[in-house]
C-alpha cells in the first residue's frame, strides 16, 4: 500500500468512499490501481500530472465560463486517476440508464402527440401546459422509427448505502460526451499498462454507433420528400448529410462541439451556414447548397428557429421547424426536448415506467415533490429546511434554493412565492454524493495553469514536495450517456465522471470550477465487439473532397492563412527593426533604418512621426517597437497572434491537433503582459517566427488538397504578395548604394542569395531573386503562379474569380527584361510592383463578395396593432 | 381597434353574413431576396361561426405552400418567397356567416367563479384536459398577484363568473385609455398595469392575465369588429384593422368571449380568425426578411355586413 499517496486521503464520516470499505479495506476494482501507485517512484506520478496537464494545455481543451470577465476560455480540468467501475456494478448502471432512455423518448413523442398519458393521469396537465419548453410548434412532428431523442445522458449521484440514484436528465442537447472521449484519449497514454490489465472497455464504439444510426435514419430521411418515398430516377446516390449545429466559439461547450464534429467527421455548422427553402434544409457550400438531411445540435431547443419559436435568436434556421414537420431533416435530440428536463418529472417516473414499459424503474430519482400537487406542497412546506427548492420551468431562471441555508425572513418569503405559484416549484432531497481520490495538486496546478498559461512550459511553478503532493476526497458524480440506434439504445462503456470543486460540494457543476475523470469500466472478461449490424458506407457513398466546405468555412481558411503569413511579416519586419538597434549602432545607420522605420510606420508598428512631434530617438522607438511586440490591441503581433488563434479557433475541426498544440505554444509564448528587454523581444521573435514556420509545414504536408486548402493558400500568397511588393517598393526608394541585406532578412530569402552569390548584396541579383526567381518561395513570381494556379483550379467548379487578371499580370512580369527592368529605379518594375498591390486588394474584395458574403441583415417584419 | 358598440350587447335572433377584406403590404426600400412569412389569416369555422369562403392572395406569388393546423386547430401557412421583391401583398377575402351566441341573459346565470376554479385544478375529474391548456403563463402573459388583486375585488366570494367577467370588462374599460403610443408589442403586462394606457391586444392580454391569475381559463382571440360610421356617412374602405379580445372558460357555456376594449360581451359584430393563448400565438402575419433595408407596413380592414 502507498502510504504516501493516501496519506491525504481524509476519510470522509459522511457518505459513500468508491475506494475503500467501511472497515478501511480497498475494494477490489481499485486494489490493482493503488498497488500501481504504490509501485511507483516518487517522481513517477508528478511526471504523470505534468504529462496529463501538457496534454489537456496542448490539445487545447478549454470550458468557456460565461461570467468570466478575464476571456472565457479556461483549460479542461481533468484529473489524472480514473474512476473504476466494475463490470457487475456497470451492467446494473447501463441497464438503468437504457430503460430510462427508452422511457424518456417515449414519453416525449406522447407528450407532443396524442398526450395520453396527460389523459391517463399519469402526468399532472400543468407540467406540460405551463411550462415554457413546451413548445407548440413543435407538437406532431412525426419521428422517423419514433425516436426523438437520439442522444440523451443521465446523471448520476451514489447515495450512502452505496446504490446508484439519477439526479437529473440531460434530454436536449447533452454535453459531456466528447469530453469523456478526450479524457480516455489523455488518461490512457498516462496509465498505458493498467487499462489492459484491467480490462477496461474502450468507449469509441458508443461514437461509432451514434454515426451509423444517425446515418441509417439520415439515409431514411434522403429517400423521401414531404414524406413521399422519392422514385428510384430522383434519387441521389450520395451519402446523407449530417451535420453538427453549434451556437458557435463563444458557447461554453464549443471546444468539445468541434472535437465531436472532428471524431465524427460530421461538418460543424452554425445557423447562418443553413437555409430552409420549401420546407428542405440546404448547408450553403462554395459549390452551391447541399441538401442536410440530420441536424445533430448544440443549440437549445427555441433558438433553432427564429422564424417559429423565438424570433430574436441569432443562432438558428428559420425553418427548420416546418422543415421537421414535412420529415424532410431528422433534427437530433428533437424540437422541444428540453420539455423532459424538468426535475418536477422525476417523482412521476416509477408509474410512467410501469404504465408505458410495462416494468419497474430500475433506478430511482432522487426523491422529488412538485409543489403543484397540493399535498406536495404542504409536505414541501414542511420539511423545507431538509430540501432543495427549484424551479419547475425554466422560464423563472431561479437558481436552487438550499431550504437549510435560509434564515427566518427568507424562507417566509420563500414559502410565500411557493403558495403564490405553487406548479412552478419543486422541492429535492439534499443528494448525497460519493466521494473518490483526486490527486490534489493536480487539481491546484491546474488552477494556477489557467491564471499564468504562459509560464506552463517552462515549468517554474515550484516542485511540490512529496508532503504537498497525495490524494484527497471529492464529491463525484457521474454523467452516463446513451444513444438511440435502430436496434434501441446503447449506453456507452464509459462516462464523464464530475468532480466538484471542494470537498463539501452540494453541486457539481462545470461552471462553477469543477474538474473530471476518465471513468473506467470493467468488462465481463474477453472483449466483447461492438457489432451494430445495419449498412455501412457504401461504394456509392465513398468522398473525395470537401464538398460540404462551407462559405463560412471558406472564409475563416482563406483568413487563416492570410493572417499567419500576416503574423509571419509583423514578426520579420519587428526582428529587422530591432536588429538594427541591437547591431548597428547609431552612426552607421544609414537610410536603411529610416526605410525600416518607414516601412513599421506603414504596418502600423511604429507611430507616425510628423513636423509637431518631431523625429523619435532611438530611445523611443526601441521602446515602442519593444511594446509592439506584446501589443494585444492594434497592430501588435500579439493583437495578430490572437486574431489567428480566433480564426482557427472558428476552424478547430478542420485542423489536426497537432497544428492546435503549435497554435497554443505560439500564442502562450507571446502572451506575457511584461514588456521584454530589447533581447528578449529579439528571441521571441525568433521564436515565433520558427513556430510560424512549422505551422505553415503543417499546412503544407498534412492537410488534404481540397478547396478549403486552396482558399488558405490562396489568403497566404496574397499577403505574401502584398507585403514583398511593399517592401520592394519602399527598398527601392533608397539611395542607390544602400545595404540591402535587411531585405533579403525580410524575405527570409538571405542564405538562398549567400549561397549563390557569395558576395554583398546588389540589386540586380536580389530582384532576380525576390521577384523573377519561380524556385524561391518568397518571390514574387512564385505567388503570383500559385495564386493562378488555385484560382483557376477554383474556376472549374465556380466559374471566374479573379484568376483572370493574375494571370495578366504574370504575363507581364515573364515579359520583363532581366537585363534592362530588373535594377532599383526601373520604371517598368516599379509600375508592376504597384499594379500588383492593387491587385491584391481587388482580389480580396472579389472573393469576399463572390464566396463569403451569402449571409446579410434580417429582419423580423413590422407588426400590426390595432 | 376601439370603437363603440353599434348595437346593444343583446345580440340578434338571426345568423349575420360578413365580407371581410384584410389587405398588408409590406413596402421595402431595397430588394428583398429571401422572405419566410407565417400567416394566421384563414378564418376557422365553429360553433359560433361558418366560413362560407376564403381567399387567400399573396404577391409575388410564392412557388410553394405548407399549410397545417396548429396546437389550437388554426390553419397556419407559410411560403418562402426567393426571388428579389420589393413589396409584400397579402390579401385575405373572407365571407363568414355568425351564429347565435349565448346573450347578456343567458350568460347571467353561471357558476360562482370559485367553482370553476376548483374544477380547473382538477381537470381530470371534470374533463377539462383541453380547456387547461389556456391556464398557465405563456409568453405575452405572465401571472402575477398584481394582476390578481387588481381584478379581485370584483371577483367577491361566489359571484357568479360571467358576471364577474363582464365586471371586469367594463372595469378595464374604465380603467384604461386607448393609446397606440404608449405600447409595443414587447412592453410587458406589469408596465401596461401601471400605464393604464394601451391598444386591444394589451387590454385582452391583461384581461387574460387577470383571469388567468385567478385560476381560470382564457384565452385570446384574433379577428375582426364591424365598425360604424359616424351618423350620415358612407362606410370607408380599408380604414378598419385587425382586433383582439377574449374568451373565458365557463363549465355549460363553453367558451364565452368578452371585448375589454369595447366593453362588451361578444355577439355578432366580432369575427374570429383563430385562438391561442396569446399574440405570440396567432399574430396575423409573422416572418423574416433578408435585406430590404427600411419597410413600411400598410394594413387595410374592411368588414361589412352582407344584407
Amino acid at each position: 500500500m502507498t502510504d504516501i499517496h493516501l496519506s491525504r486521503y481524509q476519510s470522509v464520516q459522511h457518505g459513500y468512499d468508491e475506494v475503500f470499505t467501511k472497515g478501511g479495506e480497498p475494494r477490489a476494482h481499485w486494489r490493482t490501481l493503488l498497488d500501481h501507485l504504490g509501485r511507483d517512484m516518487p517522481d513517477t506520478m508528478r511526471q504523470r500530472v505534468d504529462a496529463v496537464e501538457r496534454r489537456v494545455f496542448q490539445n487545447g481543451v478549454t470550458y468557456n465560463v460565461y461570467a468570466d470577465p478575464k476571456g472565457t476560455q479556461r483549460a479542461w480540468q481533468l484529473d489524472v486517476l480514473p474512476f473504476i467501475l466494475p463490470a457487475s456494478e456497470w451492467s446494473e448502471i447501463e441497464a438503468a440508464v437504457r430503460q430510462r432512455a427508452t422511457l424518456l423518448n417515449k414519453i416525449l413523442i406522447d407528450l407532443y402527440g396524442p398526450q395520453q398519458v396527460l389523459a391517463d393521469g399519469l402526468l399532472p396537465p400543468a407540467l406540460v401546459h405551463g411550462h415554457s419548453s413546451f413548445l407548440r410548434p413543435c407538437h406532431g412532428i412525426k419521428h422517423v422509427d419514433n425516436i426523438a431523442l437520439h442522444l440523451i445522458a443521465v446523471d448520476l449521484a451514489r447515495s450512502p448505502d452505496g446504490r446508484w440514484w439519477a439526479v437529473s436528465d440531460r434530454t436536449q442537447a447533452p454535453s459531456g460526451a466528447g469530453y469523456a472521449l478526450e479524457n480516455r484519449s489523455v488518461i490512457a497514454q498516462a496509465f498505458p499498462d493498467l487499462l489492459r490489465e484491467l480490462k477496461i472497455r474502450p468507449i469509441h464504439g458508443f461514437f461509432d454507433a451514434l454515426r451509423d444510426s444517425l446515418m441509417h435514419w439520415g439515409r431514411h430521411c434522403a429517400a423521401r420528400n414531404d414524406g413521399e418515398l422519392i422514385t428510384d430516377d430522383q434519387r441521389n446516390e450520395a451519402p446523407p448529410l449530417i451535420v453538427l449545429l453549434t451556437p458557435g466559439q463563444y458557447n461554453e461547450t464549443y471546444y468539445e462541439q468541434t472535437y465531436l464534429a472532428r471524431h465524427l467527421g460530421f461538418p460543424l455548422v452554425e445557423g447562418g451556414d443553413l437555409t430552409v427553402r420549401n420546407g428542405i434544409v440546404w448547408l450553403k457550400t462554395l459549390s452551391g447548397p447541399q441538401r442536410v438531411h440530420v441536424i445533430l445540435r448544440r443549440v437549445d431547443d427555441e433558438f433553432c428557429d427564429p422564424l417559429e419559436l423565438r424570433s430574436d435568436s441569432a443562432l438558428g434556421v428559420a425553418g427548420l421547424t416546418d422543415a421537421a414537420r414535412r420529415g424532410n431533416v431528422i433534427v437530433a435530440n428533437g424540437l422541444g426536448s428540453n420539455l423532459l428536463e424538468t426535475g418536477a418529472l422525476l417523482g412521476y417516473l416509477p408509474a410512467l415506467c410501469r404504465n408505458l414499459l410495462g416494468e419497474s424503474l430500475r433506478m430511482p430519482s432522487v426523491a422529488t415533490w412538485w409543489c403543484g400537487e397540493p399535498a406536495a406542497l404542504k409536505a414541501v412546506i414542511e420539511d423545507i429546511d431538509r430540501l432543495i427548492i427549484k424551479s419547475a420551468f425554466p422560464q423563472s431562471g431561479q437558481e436552487p434554493i438550499f431550504g437549510g441555508d435560509l434564515d427566518a425572513t427568507a424562507r417566509k418569503i420563500l414559502i410565500q412565492q411557493i403558495r403564490a405559484q405553487p406548479h412552478h416549484f419543486f422541492a429535492q432531497e439534499t443528494v448525497r454524493f460519493s466521494h473518490a481520490p483526486i490527486w490534489r495538486d493536480a487539481l491546484q496546478k491546474q488552477q494556477q495553469t489557467h491564471q499564468h498559461t504562459q509560464q506552463q512550459t517552462h515549468h517554474e511553478t515550484p516542485q511540490p514536495t512529496a508532503q504537498q503532493a497525495g490524494l484527497d476526497a471529492a464529491t463525484v458524480g457521474l454523467r452516463v450517456f446513451a444513444c438511440a440506434t435502430p436496434k434501441g439504445y446503447v449506453v456507452m462503456p464509459g462516462a464523464m465522471t464530475r468532480v466538484a470543486a471542494g470537498p463539501d460540494t452540494r453541486v457539481i457543476t462545470m461552471q462553477r470550477g469543477g474538474a473530471s475523470k476518465d471513468t473506467w469500466v470493467q468488462s465481463t472478461g474477453r472483449a466483447q465487439p461492438q457489432n451494430l449490424e445495419f449498412p455501412h458506407t457504401s461504394v456509392h457513398e465513398l468522398v473525395r473532397g470537401d464538398t460540404h466546405l462551407s462559405s463560412r468555412m471558406a472564409d475563416n481558411m482563406f483568413w487563416l492563412g492570410r493572417t499567419t503569413e500576416r503574423c509571419d511579416n509583423r514578426a520579420r519586419l519587428l526582428r529587422t527593426a530591432l536588429d538594427f538597434l541591437l547591431n548597428t549602432s547609431a552612426e552607421f545607420r544609414g537610410s536603411e533604418w529610416s526605410t525600416v522605420q518607414g516601412l513599421c510606420q506603414w504596418f502600423g508598428l511604429l507611430s507616425e512621426t510628423d513636423d509637431v512631434t518631431g523625429e523619435l530617438s532611438d530611445a523611443e522607438i526601441e521602446l515602442e517597437l519593444r511594446m509592439t511586440v506584446v501589443a494585444t490591441e492594434g497592430n501588435g503581433l500579439a493583437a495578430n497572434l490572437q486574431q489567428l488563434y480566433r480564426i482557427a479557433s472558428n476552424l478547430r475541426e478542420r485542423l489536426s491537433l497537432d497544428n492546435w498544440r503549435m497554435l497554443n505554444q505560439i500564442l502562450q509564448q507571446n502572451n506575457d503582459d511584461l514588456l521584454p528587454s530589447l533581447a528578449d523581444a529579439v528571441a521571441l521573435l525568433d521564436r515565433t517566427a520558427g513556430m510560424l514556420m512549422t505551422l505553415s509545414g503543417f499546412a503544407l504536408d498534412g492537410m488534404t488538397r481540397d478547396n478549403g486548402w486552396r482558399f488558405m493558400l490562396i489568403g497566404r500568397r496574397l499577403e505574401r504578395l502584398q507585403f514583398l511588393c511593399t517592401v520592394l517598393q519602399h527598398g527601392m526608394g533608397m539611395p542607390v548604394h544602400s545595404g540591402l541585406e535587411w531585405i533579403l532578412q525580410l524575405a527570409d530569402s538571405i542564405v538562398t542569395y549567400r549561397s549563390r552569390y557569395m558576395a554583398q548584396p546588389e540589386w540586380h541579383p536580389l530582384l532576380d531573386l525576390l521577384v523573377m526567381d519561380d524556385s524561391n518561395p518568397r518571390s514574387v513570381r512564385f505567388q503570383l503562379i500559385g495564386l493562378v494556379k488555385y484560382l483557376d483550379r477554383l474556376a472549374l467548379v465556380h466559374g471566374p474569380c479573379g484568376g483572370e487578371r493574375m494571370h495578366v499580370l504574370l504575363d507581364e512580369l515573364q515579359a520583363l527584361n532581366v537585363e534592362r527592368d530588373l535594377h532599383c529605379g526601373s520604371i517598368a518594375l516599379t509600375a508592376l510592383l504597384s499594379k500588383l498591390s492593387n491587385a491584391t486588394v481587388v482580389l480580396s474584395d472579389q472573393l469576399g463578395l463572390q464566396f463569403f458574403s451569402q449571409t446579410g441583415a434580417v429582419n423580423l417584419n413590422s407588426f400590426t396593432r390595432a | 381597434m376601439t370603437t363603440l358598440p353599434s348595437s346593444t350587447s343583446t345580440g340578434t335572433n338571426t345568423d349575420i353574413r360578413y365580407r371581410v377584406r384584410h389587405e398588408t403590404t409590406y413596402d421595402y426600400r431595397r430588394n428583398v431576396t429571401l422572405s419566410q412569412q407565417i400567416l394566421h389569416m384563414t378564418p376557422r369555422s365553429f360553433d359560433h361561426q361558418t366560413v362560407v369562403s376564403h381567399q387567400l392572395a399573396i404577391e409575388p406569388n410564392p412557388p410553394d405552400w405548407s399549410t397545417h393546423a396548429d396546437y389550437f386547430g388554426n390553419a397556419s401557412k407559410s411560403f418562402t418567397l426567393a426571388s428579389p421583391h420589393r413589396r409584400l401583398l397579402i390579401r385575405s377575402d373572407s365571407i363568414i356567416e355568425l351564429h347565435r351566441r349565448p346573450n347578456a341573459t343567458v350568460t347571467a346565470n353561471s357558476l360562482p367563479w370559485e367553482s370553476q376554479r376548483y374544477q380547473l385544478a382538477n381537470p381530470l375529474d371534470n374533463n377539462l384536459l383541453a380547456e387547461v391548456a389556456f391556464l398557465y403563463d405563456s409568453p405575452h402573459v405572465e401571472c402575477s398577484t398584481a394582476l390578481r388583486d387588481y381584478a379581485l375585488p370584483l371577483f367577491s366570494h361566489g359571484r357568479p363568473l360571467l358576471d364577474a367577467c363582464m365586471a371586469l370588462t367594463e372595469h378595464i374599460f374604465n380603467d384604461f385609455e386607448f393609446d397606440p403610443e404608449a405600447t409595443t408589442i414587447s412592453t410587458p403586462l406589469t408596465e401596461v398595469l401601471e400605464g393604464r394606457r394601451g391598444v386591444c391586444q394589451d387590454f385582452a392580454h391583461l384581461m387574460i392575465g387577470c383571469l388567468r391569475s385567478l385560476g381560470l381559463s382564457c384565452r385570446y382571440v384574433s379577428g375582426y369588429i364591424l365598425t360604424t360610421p359616424p351618423p350620415g356617412e358612407e362606410r370607408l374602405i380599408g380604414a378598419d384593422a385587425s382586433h383582439a379580445w377574449v374568451s373565458v372558460y365557463c363549465n355549460g357555456l363553453g367558451w364565452i368571449d368578452y371585448d375589454p376594449t369595447n366593453r362588451c360581451l361578444v355577439q355578432n359584430e366580432h369575427v374570429t380568425v383563430g385562438w391561442g393563448r396569446d399574440y405570440g400565438d396567432v399574430s396575423p402575419i409573422r416572418g423574416l426578411v433578408l435585406g430590404g433595408g427600411g419597410q413600411k407596413l400598410k394594413v387595410a380592414v374592411t368588414m361589412e355586413p352582407i344584407t
